[in-house]
Order: structure tokens, then C-alpha cells, then sequence
């Protein structure tokens, strides 16, 4: 009996195998790095395919004989509970650990230790590692598009005016509340269109014109998705409350025009906005491709909004209806005092997801010739001096909008948490 | 009185409404395309198409017709949408399941990987692959085997062709499997509600679907040969693979990125059903004397499956109208030989892109209509 007890510990030798399995481990993890960092091989001296086998027999060999129940080492129970609670899933941690580990220095050095930053052209950049000078020398025009330098003030200013005039509903005073969504609804797009059309757009207070097509850039992507937001929500409320209705007609309207759609994918929505449109637009009408183009993300997404907004009042009892009838209140009344204030305070984390999804469907515009940071990319791509560093401009992008979405969705899990406690 | 004016004026307002933009919106297309002498008509679908598709599932060439070139478009795009789904099926399972383990590092590599690859658009994805990491593979000439016959080059990946004799045998074969298989399934649920007897229906199945194929080829005269690419020489530095299939890169970049961004998707939705069981069913099965084995497929995956399924196949059919973004790459599905090329040589843009958009209109559709028709049966019936 005592020979079957070899790999299974017990209370006795509790000591003796935790410390040879955690020495086993570390030899494990020794060898690995050593490999990977200072590609030293410490196990030539086995046979073939056994070296590089030979940490993951060892590692496993060492979670085995440091698996011990109720050890009464609060450290190593803790290690157990989390990684080692099994053979199979500590297979599964040491094969994470040493992916890790082998992947880790050369994505370093590619992108650290052996990248370049200094320097204004191609010439600058001779290592091994990413050349960052590419996104530096090509850095405003990621941002800005191919917008007069001198004038990147104006959509500095544009942005950062449009964002505080965002946050006046913050600091109102308790009896302009009820102001609120009149401002937020119709107001405020208002003015965020006349600042940007006058400061980015310019062509009046001796500001120069600047046309749409050289706008670009991430610049732009805030823009559209900014213009798409603040127009598609109200136009979702409206489909939303239609597809609820009681009178037929206007609920297979919003149905029809919800379920279109949402049926068809953006890129045919803007191929239609950029070649069908023209065509339904009076003779001497001219309409600018990225109003266009917004208007089309706009009535895209509003199919969206309404579906969320729905769901949202769908998940109100019967009874809020019902006691707003018996007060007297009309259809309009009811919704707007009652319903919907409660309703929007449900949907806020399905809006937020839906604008996550509006901001990561921007860069779509490329497909019609707007250059926004997708399409800035493949313009400098192209670029017969800086051929060769698409990677390091994809990787520059998706950081940049990864951060975006990223933040976004904690955002709405937040508020997902704050208006869940309330119900 | 009062009601019925009140129910009739916003419904004859709404379609007066609908009515006044859609004239106007004819009237404006009617008078643009006279100036501009061009005429409204779906003619143009049995012309000559005159233009050549890179990679395409069926027989085309230019002097095919554009109906045709709609066709090899759209089963590009379900052969993207189909390989994708599969995959991105398989991974988000695995994903979905990791986030829930109990070890630290896997629960969280997982939940890293869903935050990566959500959090990028899908078109910056798609052109990271094709542009970037595609570009990095070896030419021809260089390429290593992969599993000895298969070579994954910047031209794309070339492997085996199957050359199959007696094919029609085989199929015949494998329905009857999947027949069998139907009624042997039938006949189990009976048995287990009548008599309670358990069949282990699994087990069987896979047997048949090995051994029914199986038979084809030792009796029915079907046999299997592989055609291997081989490496063949064009001018002095231009090499090329001969034989076999080649998929070309356009598809794998597309297959990558959309696979990979709606695991992530599919991830969550594992998840949130398999959290949405609740404890007690588990441990009210686990009582009543249910094999461990038992209670995952008797009571745990029936419920967690009704949670699953539906935002699933929301999730692919959303992969299927997101494969449209191949028209970024130029990988020839719908978007961008009918939408693009037809377009462009045609001039019709009104036919074309309402041509489009009502394809894309018809999958959704019909997709949502199985689904709800699928919701409805699995609904819980209350009594």
C-alpha cells in the first residue's frame, strides 16, 4: 500500500512534497525562460522532442505532488483553489503560463526594445523591431485627415466645445430640469451642428472654407458616430413607440421600416447612400456624400434604437399603464410623464451597447471614399515612401479604437450596475 | 364619434405621409434617369456580364450572364458566412465554457480574449489580416508542408483536392445514416416515455454514421484518392502550386476576422446560458438519482440551450450581413461582384442595389422566421 501512495500525499509528508513539486515547477519555469529570454537550452542534452517537452512533464509532475487538500498553508490552498485543482487543468495553466511566456520577448522586442522612433522618414528605421516613426511623421493625418495643418485648432476647439455644451445638463439648476430632454433632444444637436459647420466647416467669420472631403481621420469618426447618436435616438424612440401602437397602420409602418433595416447589412446601406440617393433627389439638388452618409448610418441605427427601446417598454408591468389611464392622462401625456422616463432609464445600457456598436461600425465610410482612420491607413499604406508598415499602422489603429470601445463598454456595465440596484 | 376620428386621422395622416415620400421619391428618380437617358428595367440580368471573377464556387466566366455573376457572388458569400459560422461556433463554445472555469488564468485569458477582439472593429481586423499578417507568410517557393501536403503561402493556402469514384453512393450512404439515425432517435423517446427505458442514442448514431459510409467503400465501389499541389515552376522567379484546391488569401483574412470577432459573441451568449440554469435544477436532478451524465443532457443543456440558441443565431446572422465587408478586401462575394463590378459596367444603380439589399432581406427573414418559429416550440408551456 505504501508503494501506490508514492505521487499522493498525506498528512505526514505534507512538507516534503510541497516543497519538491513547487521545486519542480520552478525548474519547469526555468527552463522555459531561459529559453525564451536568454535562448539558452538547458535540456540539449535530451532526445529530440523530449526537450521541448520536457518543462510541461516536469511542471505537471510538480502541480501533482503540490496538490493537497486542506494543507493548512493558506498560500498554497489559495494556488490550489485557482490553478491546480486538477490534472487537466493544470496541464491547461502550465500551457497558458509558457505561451505566455514564449510569446512574450518577441513581441517586446518587436515592439519595444528593437522599434524605432526617432527620426522623420523611412530611412530611420533599419532594426528588426516596428518602426514608429511611421505613425509619428504620419500622426495628424491619422487624426485630422488631410485637413489643412494650420487649421487643426478649429476641430480641437469644435470637440472640446461640443463635449462641455455635452455637460451643461450636469450643472443645471434644480427648476430648468425639466428642460432637460428638450435640450438634449433638440437643442443641443442643433448647436453641435452650427459649431461644427461653422468651426470645422468655416467659409464665414473670416474662417477659410474647408470641404468635406478633406476631412478625416479620427476626427471624423467622432463626428459621424456624434451625428449618428444624437439623430438616431429620437427617431428610434418614434419607431419604437409606433411598432407599440394600437392603430395598425402606424404599427406595420414602424415594423416594416424596423425589420428592413436591420435585415440589410450598413455596407449595402451605404453603397445605397452614396450611388442610389443622387438618384432620388430633385435635379438641381446637391447634397454633401458625408451628410449623406449620415443620414444613412443615422436611419440604419435608428432601426436599432427602436428595437432596444422596445424591449425596454415592453419590461414595464402593465400596471404603470394602466394607473396613468385611470389619472386621466392621454396617450402623449402618459408616455411622456410616465412611461418613457422609466422605460429610458431600463434601456441606457442596450443605447450604450448600440452606440459601441455605431462607433465600431464607422470606419464602414471607407468603403465610399470617406478616409477616416481606416482610410487614412490604407492612403499612407500606398504611399510609394513608406511602403512595407501596414502592421505597425493596423496595430497603432486597433489600439487606438480598442482604448474607444473599451472604455465605452465598462461604461455601460457600470451603468448597467447603478440602474439595476434601483428596481 | 369622437374615437373613431381619433383612431383614423394619424393612421390616414401615416400613410398619406409614406405615400407623399415615396412619390416624391419616384418622381425625382423619374425625372433624373429621363435626363440622364437611362431606363428603369431588370433586362440587363440575361446580358453578357462580360468581366471575370477571381475565385467562384460554380462554372463562370465573361460571357456568362449577369444573373450568373449575382449567383457566384452569393454562394461566395454563404461559403464565407458557412466555413465562419462553424469555426466561430467551435471557438466560442471553448471560450464560453473557459470563462466559467474555476482556474484563474484560463477564466481570465478568456475573458481577455473576449475584450480584445470585441473591442476592434471587424473591418480593422479584416484588413490587419489580409494586409498585414497575410503578407508576412513565405512565397511558393519557400512555403513549408504543413502536415506534410498542405502549403499556406502569401498566395493562399493550397490542400489536397478529394477525387472521389462513385460519389452518388456514398451520399446515398450517409442519408440513409442520418434516416436511420432520425428514426432510431424516435423510437429511444418512445421507449423512454412509455417504459422508461434509456437507449444510448449517441453512441449508436456515431456507430451508424461510421459504418453505413464504411460499407460504400468496401461494397458499393466508392473510393477516395487525394490530388497533392505540387510546386510548379512558371517564369524564373515566379512559382505557382498546381492541382488541388486553392484557397486564396481574400478568404482566409475573412474567415479569420469573422470568426474570430463573433466568437466573442457567441462566448457571451454560452455563457449567459449556462449561468442561466439555476443551481437548484442541477442539484434537484443530481437528488432524484440522475447519472452525472444525465443531468447534463437531460436537464441542464435543454434548458441551457433555450437561453443559448436564440442570440446565437442572431449572432450569425449578423456574421452573414458583417461578410459583406469582403467588399474591403476584394474577395468576390455579393457586395462586390454585383454591387460593385455589375454596378459599375451597368449604370443601374436603383435594380442593382435594391437587388442586393433584398437578398440580404430574404436571408435575415427567413432566418428570423425559423427562428421565431423555433422559439415558440421550445417555449416553457405553462399550465
Amino acid at each position: 500500500m505504501q508503494t501506490l501512495n508514492f505521487l499522493k500525499p498525506n498528512r505526514d509528508n505534507i512538507k516534503n512534497y510541497s516543497i519538491i513539486g513547487s521545486f519542480l515547477v520552478l525548474v519547469s519555469l526555468i527552463d522555459v525562460i531561459s529559453n525564451a529570454f536568454l535562448k539558452v537550452n538547458l535540456t540539449s542534452f535530451l532526445p529530440g522532442s523530449l526537450t521541448s517537452l520536457f518543462p510541461l512533464i516536469i511542471g505537471l509532475i510538480g502541480l501533482n505532488m503540490m496538490r493537497i487538500d486542506y494543507s493548512g498553508n493558506k498560500k498554497l490552498d489559495l494556488l490550489n483553489k485557482n490553478i491546480n485543482t486538477n490534472n487537466f487543468n493544470a496541464l491547461l495553466t502550465l500551457v497558458i503560463l509558457f505561451s505566455i511566456i514564449k510569446a512574450l520577448p518577441q513581441s517586446l522586442s518587436w515592439m519595444i526594445f528593437d522599434a524605432t522612433i526617432s527620426g522623420d522618414s523611412k530611412d530611420a528605421c533599419t532594426g528588426t523591431g516596428a518602426c514608429w516613426t511611421y505613425i509619428k511623421v504620419w500622426f495628424r493625418r491619422f487624426m485630422y485627415g488631410m485637413y489643412p495643418n494650420e487649421f487643426h485648432w478649429r476641430i480641437n476647439t469644435a470637440f472640446i466645445l461640443v463635449i462641455a455644451l455635452g455637460f451643461v445638463g450636469y450643472f443645471m439648476k434644480e427648476n430648468l430640469k425639466k428642460y432637460l430632454a428638450l435640450y438634449y433632444v433638440i437643442i443641443y444637436p442643433v448647436i453641435a451642428y452650427l459649431v461644427i459647420y461653422y468651426l470645422i466647416s468655416g467659409g464665414s467669420f473670416g474662417l477659410q472654407w474647408v470641404e468635406t472631403g478633406a476631412w478625416g481621420g479620427l476626427s471624423l469618426t467622432f463626428i459621424v458616430s456624434f451625428f449618428c447618436l444624437i439623430f438616431c435616438f429620437p427617431l428610434g424612440m418614434i419607431f419604437a413607440l409606433g411598432r407599440r401602437s394600437n392603430l395598425p397602420v402606424i404599427k406595420y409602418i414602424s415594423i416594416c421600416y424596423i425589420e428592413f433595416w436591420r435585415g440589410v447589412p450598413l455596407i449595402t446601406v451605404l453603397f445605397m447612400s452614396s450611388v442610389m440617393f443622387p438618384m432620388f433627389l430633385p435635379e438641381d439638388f446637391f447634397m454633401d456624400k458625408l451628410v449623406r452618409v449620415i443620414i444613412a448610418i443615422t436611419l440604419f441605427e435608428a432601426a436599432y434604437c427602436a428595437e432596444v427601446i422596445r424591449g425596454g417598454l415592453q419590461s414595464l408591468p402593465r400596471g404603470q399603464y394602466d394607473a396613468a389611464k385611470s389619472l386621466g392622462m392621454g396617450y402623449w401625456k402618459m408616455h411622456i410623464f410616465v412611461i418613457l422616463p422609466q422605460a429610458l432609464k431600463l434601456v441606457i445600457p442596450g443605447i450604450a451597447n448600440t452606440f459601441l456598436a455605431l462607433v465600431k461600425d464607422t470606419p464602414l465610410i471607407f468603403v465610399v471614399g470617406l478616409a477616416e482612420l481606416a482610410g487614412m491607413l490604407a492612403l499612407a499604406k500606398t504611399n510609394p515612401k513608406w511602403l512595407g508598415f501596414a502592421m505597425e499602422g493596423y496595430i497603432f489603429a486597433s489600439i487606438v479604437f480598442w482604448i474607444i470601445c473599451y472604455a465605452m463598454s465598462k461604461y455601460s456595465y457600470n451603468l448597467e450596475a447603478k440602474y439595476k440596484t434601483e428596481r | 364619434m369622437n374615437n373613431i376620428i381619433k383612431k383614423f386621422i394619424p393612421q390616414i395622416l401615416a400613410i398619406l405621409f409614406v405615400v407623399l415620400i415615396f412619390g416624391f421619391l419616384t418622381l425625382n428618380a423619374q425625372t433624373n434617369m429621363d435626363n440622364r437617358g437611362i431606363d428603369f428595367g431588370f433586362d440587363f440580368l440575361s446580358q453578357e456580364s462580360s468581366f471575370d471573377v477571381q475565385f467562384s464556387l460554380i462554372e463562370y466566366s465573361g460571357s456568362d450572364s449577369y444573373a450568373r455573376a449575382f449567383l457566384v457572388g452569393l454562394l461566395n458569400t454563404l461559403l464565407v458566412s458557412f466555413i465562419s459560422i462553424i469555426i466561430c461556433t467551435i471557438l466560442g463554445v471553448i471560450i464560453g465554457v473557459a470563462r466559467l472555469s474555476s482556474n484563474y488564468l484560463i477564466k481570465n485569458s478568456a475573458a481577455w480574449y473576449v475584450e480584445f477582439f470585441r473591442n476592434i472593429p471587424l473591418l480593422l481586423q479584416i484588413f490587419f489580416w489580409y494586409y498585414a499578417a497575410l503578407r508576412a507568410l513565405p512565397m511558393p517557393e519557400k512555403a513549408n508542408a504543413w502536415f506534410g501536403v498542405t502549403y499556406m503561402t502569401v498566395k493562399g493556402y493550397y490542400i489536397p483536392a478529394m477525387v472521389w469514384q462513385n460519389l452518388s453512393v456514398f451520399l446515398y450512404c450517409g442519408l440513409a445514416a442520418i434516416i436511420s439515425i432520425i428514426v432510431l432517435r424516435n423510437y429511444a423517446n418512445k421507449l423512454r416515455d412509455t417504459q422508461g427505458k434509456q437507449i444510448p442514442v449517441f453512441l449508436y448514431s456515431v456507430a451508424l454514421l461510421i459504418v453505413l459510409p464504411l460499407l460504400s467503400f468496401l461494397f458499393g465501389g466508392v473510393s477516395l484518392g487525394f490530388e497533392i499541389p505540387e510546386l510548379k515552376k512558371l517564369s524564373k522567379i515566379s512559382y505557382i502550386y498546381e492541382g488541388g484546391i486553392s484557397l486564396p488569401p481574400e478568404l482566409i483574412a475573412l474567415v479569420l476576422a469573422l470568426s474570430l470577432y463573433t466568437s466573442t459573441f457567441v462566448a457571451e451568449c454560452v455563457r449567459a446560458g449556462i449561468e442561466g440554469v439555476s443551481k437548484g435544477q442541477k442539484e434537484a436532478a443530481a437528488s432524484v438519482g440522475l447519472t452525472p451524465n444525465q443531468v447534463l443532457k437531460l436537464v441542464i443543456m435543454p434548458q441551457a440551450l433555450r437561453i443559448i440558441i436564440p442570440p446565437t443565431t442572431n449572432q450569425y446572422l449578423n456574421l452573414t450581413k458583417n461578410s459583406s465587408l469582403a467588399a474591403a478586401i476584394a474577395y468576390p462575394d455579393l457586395v462586390l461582384v454585383f454591387a460593385g463590378t455589375a454596378l459599375m459596367q451597368t449604370g443601374k444603380a436603383i435594380e442593382i442595389v435594391s437587388i442586393t439589399m433584398l437578398t440580404y432581406l430574404t436571408i435575415s427573414l427567413t432566418i428570423a422566421a425559423i427562428m421565431n418559429w423555433y422559439n415558440k416550440k421550445i417555449e416553457i408551456k405553462e399550465k
